[in-house]
């Protein structure tokens, strides 16, 4: 069992033909996920990677009847893009794009709520349920069917934690990157939701970062509405304040979103915390008993 | 990206938010022509930094004379100005605002900012003005008024009624206010800015509203768009080595350890700097070489590491997804052997072609010690750079 994708999920992709787009694509496919076409404006009709490729995004809808869109297109297409694809009957949209403004981002979280899609990232590694699919640019390798639900703002730190989990033989229902920016599409508390609803979920990570209060507005929800045990862990202990570490959104503002306010509102929660990325996999096997 | 005071003010002059009268100088002759054309007798100098402080520092004066003014000029003009939020070395100025003089009535606040939690743009008002308004987030939350405007209606009147009527200003400020607050989104969203602060907006001895001090941040992701913001851009006041880094798309920050660290990915790479602080060791820096480094660029990442006299181990910690490592260890090779670097390197490679990678590293002959994972990687680097290896 999963979330959100499994190998029946019908997926295209918005910015088909270009490099990292194809890259990528081809290692979905090898992977398993039914990509079943492609959009890019002005090469409708072309066959790429064995796929149709259409103008737009209601026509690849109409053709093949996808339900899900992954997006490599430049960050400045990219607000028309995800609003073409939630307007055009897509229901699941994963944007791996860096770079977008977060001003488009303001405009494209409402659209997308208000027409019930769900957005994975932008800025993100994107979701993979192991052994059936992935709509992401994550190494397939690493992954292992099992029972641990992993949610990340991180790229790399989402497959420090997969690693460990499969070197440990729980492997992953599914593994959801929600990127590293001010305003993503989705949040801990939205996969927190539906890793506690899932019933082949046993046990969650949950890997924040410097920067917002997202982490202590998950840990909240953990309290009152997860049953589930949660280890997680927060990088950024040692970045000093007012810089911006990479991520757009991984930044200590005004004395807010520090590494410690986080780690302290999570145990305050019972949630399981550790303070090295490379103890997530034992922190697991410590609550879990496995 | 930040902006100065003054080109903050000319922005809200082009949005018809109030701001008092005065140009910046590069010049003390400038400045004196400037300070003349105002045609008053008393003037506030204000040095230009990206950085708050400055007048407890020195860097804002009062002045009542052309002589003063250019004395302020000839003192500040070339010199760096240290403030609290500044590191030792301080912030050059180069530029001086020279403006007329504002009899204050009372200190209020404004602000606007992207609120992470409503996923809203956030106006914000206090009659706290002139403190240091975090502190008043902290203990009187109550005196702080927030609007939150939808991404797709914009700001209405009665948002700015509302703030208006927390500030109790009488019907002309309100009126002023609501001039100010339309102007302020108008600019924030036109101009892609991620925050905008006035501290204070004040309220004249003759009843006026008037922004005295602007701060602008900008939202660097939409640089592209934004090319009168983008002329902005004031280099000297970056950190050198981040803003080399920044050129090959590389993401770095300065820290005070000795463990210089190339990882590829943010999150990753702040993780490696907590594992060495575990470890009992001190990072010298955050660096992410990004999802498509080639060895071109781990070449400059290693110079910009290396350039960081303090650093004497450098710790490589790669999990490949979308980078190969075994591109990553062809930089590497290539980068150490024309360099001819000093310092033990240690290498973590997991991941997309991590054993291809870790090939090419251990036929070379260099001083490289591989890792065979984190937990290991950090404890070498930390043993290494306190001189327990070489």
């Amino acid at each position: 069992m999963s979330i959100l994708i499994d190998k029946s999920t019908k997926v295209i992709c918005q910015g088909f033909t270009g490099g990292q787009a194809t890259q990528h694509c081809i290692q979905c496919i090898d992977y398993g996920t039914q990509l079943v076409g492609g959009v890019t404006p002005g090469k409708g009709g072309q066959i790429h990677l064995d796929l149709p490729v259409f103008n737009s995004v209601k026509e690849a809808v109409d053709a093949t009847g996808a339900s899900a869109s992954i997006i490599f297109v430049p960050a400045k297409f990219c607000k028309s893009s995800i609003l073409e694809a939630a307007e055009s009957g897509i229901s699941l949209i994963v944007c791996i794009t860096e770079g977008i403004p977060t001003i488009d981002m303001l405009e494209v979280k409402v659209r997308c709520d208000e027409l019930g899609v769900r957005l994975i990232g932008p800025n993100c590694p994107g979701i993979i349920t192991p052994g059936e699919a992935k709509m992401g640019i994550m190494p397939g390798d690493i992954h292992l069917p099992g029972k641990v639900g992993i949610i990340s703002r991180s790229g790399t730190l989402t497959y420090e934690a997969v690693k460990q989990t499969t070197d440990l033989g729980f492997g992953q229902t599914s593994c959801v990157g929600i990127g590293g920016d001010p305003i993503p599409g989705t949040s801990f508390i939205d996969v927190l939701d539906l890793f506690e609803k899932d019933n082949f979920t046993e046990a969650i990570v949950m890997v924040g970062e410097i920067g917002g209060t997202a982490e202590e507005a998950a840990a909240e929800f953990i309290q009152s509405n997860v049953t589930k045990p949660v280890v997680s862990y927060i990088a950024g202990v040692t970045a000093p304040p007012g810089k911006r570490m990479g991520h757009a959104g991984a930044i200590i503002a005004g004395g807010k979103g520090t590494a410690e306010d986080k780690f302290k509102a999570l145990e305050s929660a019972g949630v399981y915390t550790v303070k090295s990325p490379a103890e997530i996999g034992k922190g697991i096997a410590e609550v879990t008993g496995w | 990206m930040n902006l100065h005071e003054y080109q903050a003010k000319q922005l809200f002059r082009e949005y018809d938010i109030s701001v008092s009268e005065g140009l910046s100088a590069s010049s003390s002759q400038e400045a004196e022509k400037i300070a003349l054309s105002l045609n008053v007798d008393k003037w506030v100098v204000k040095a230009q930094v990206h950085a708050g402080g400055r007048g407890k520092a020195g860097g804002v004066e009062l002045v009542d004379s052309i002589e003063k003014v250019k004395a302020f000029a000839d003192t500040w003009l070339g010199k760096n100005l240290v403030t609290f939020q500044t590191d030792e070395k301080g912030q050059p100025v180069n530029q001086i605002l020279i403006e007329t003089v504002t009899d204050i009535e009372k200190e209020l606040y404004l602000g606007a900012v992207i609120d992470r939690s409503s996923q809203r743009l956030v106006v914000m008002v206090s009659t706290e003005g002139g403190v240091n308004i975090e502190e008043v987030a902290e203990e009187t939350p109550e005196k702080i008024h927030k609007a939150e405007i939808d991404p797709i209606q914009g700001p209405n009147q009665l948002q700015a009624e509302k703030l208006a009527s927390s500030l109790n200003l009488n019907e002309v400020q309100t009126l002023q206010f609501k001039g100010i607050f339309h102007g302020l989104v108008k600019l924030f969203i036109d101009k892609d800015l991620s925050l905008v602060e006035v501290n204070p907006l004040v309220i004249t001895s003759s009843g006026d509203l008037i922004c005295l001090d602007a701060k602008i941040n900008v939202d660097s992701n939409a640089l592209y768009r934004q090319e009168q913001i983008s002329k902005l851009r004031d280099p000297s006041q970056e950190d050198r080595r981040e803003a080399s880094a920044a050129e090959w798309d590389l993401s770095y920050v300065a820290l005070d350890g000795s463990i210089g660290c190339m990882v590829n990915g943010a999150g990753l790479a702040m993780g490696t700097m907590d594992i060495i602080k575990l470890h009992g060791g001190e990072p010298a820096n955050f660096l992410d070489v990004g999802g498509t480094a080639d060895s071109k660029r781990v070449a400059e990442a290693f110079k910009i590491i290396l350039s960081d006299e303090n650093v004497n181990t450098v710790l490589i910690n790669i999990f490949g997804g979308i980078v190969r490592c075994d591109v990553i260890a062809d930089g590497i090779v290539e980068a150490l052997t024309g360099m001819g670097v000093s310092v033990p390197v240690i290498v973590r490679l997991e991941g997309n072609s991590a054993q291809k990678g870790l090939k090419i590293l251990d036929e070379c002959d260099l001083n490289i010690i591989p890792a065979s994972n984190l937990e290991e990687a950090a404890s070498l680097a930390v043993k290494a750079s306190k001189g327990d290896i070489t």
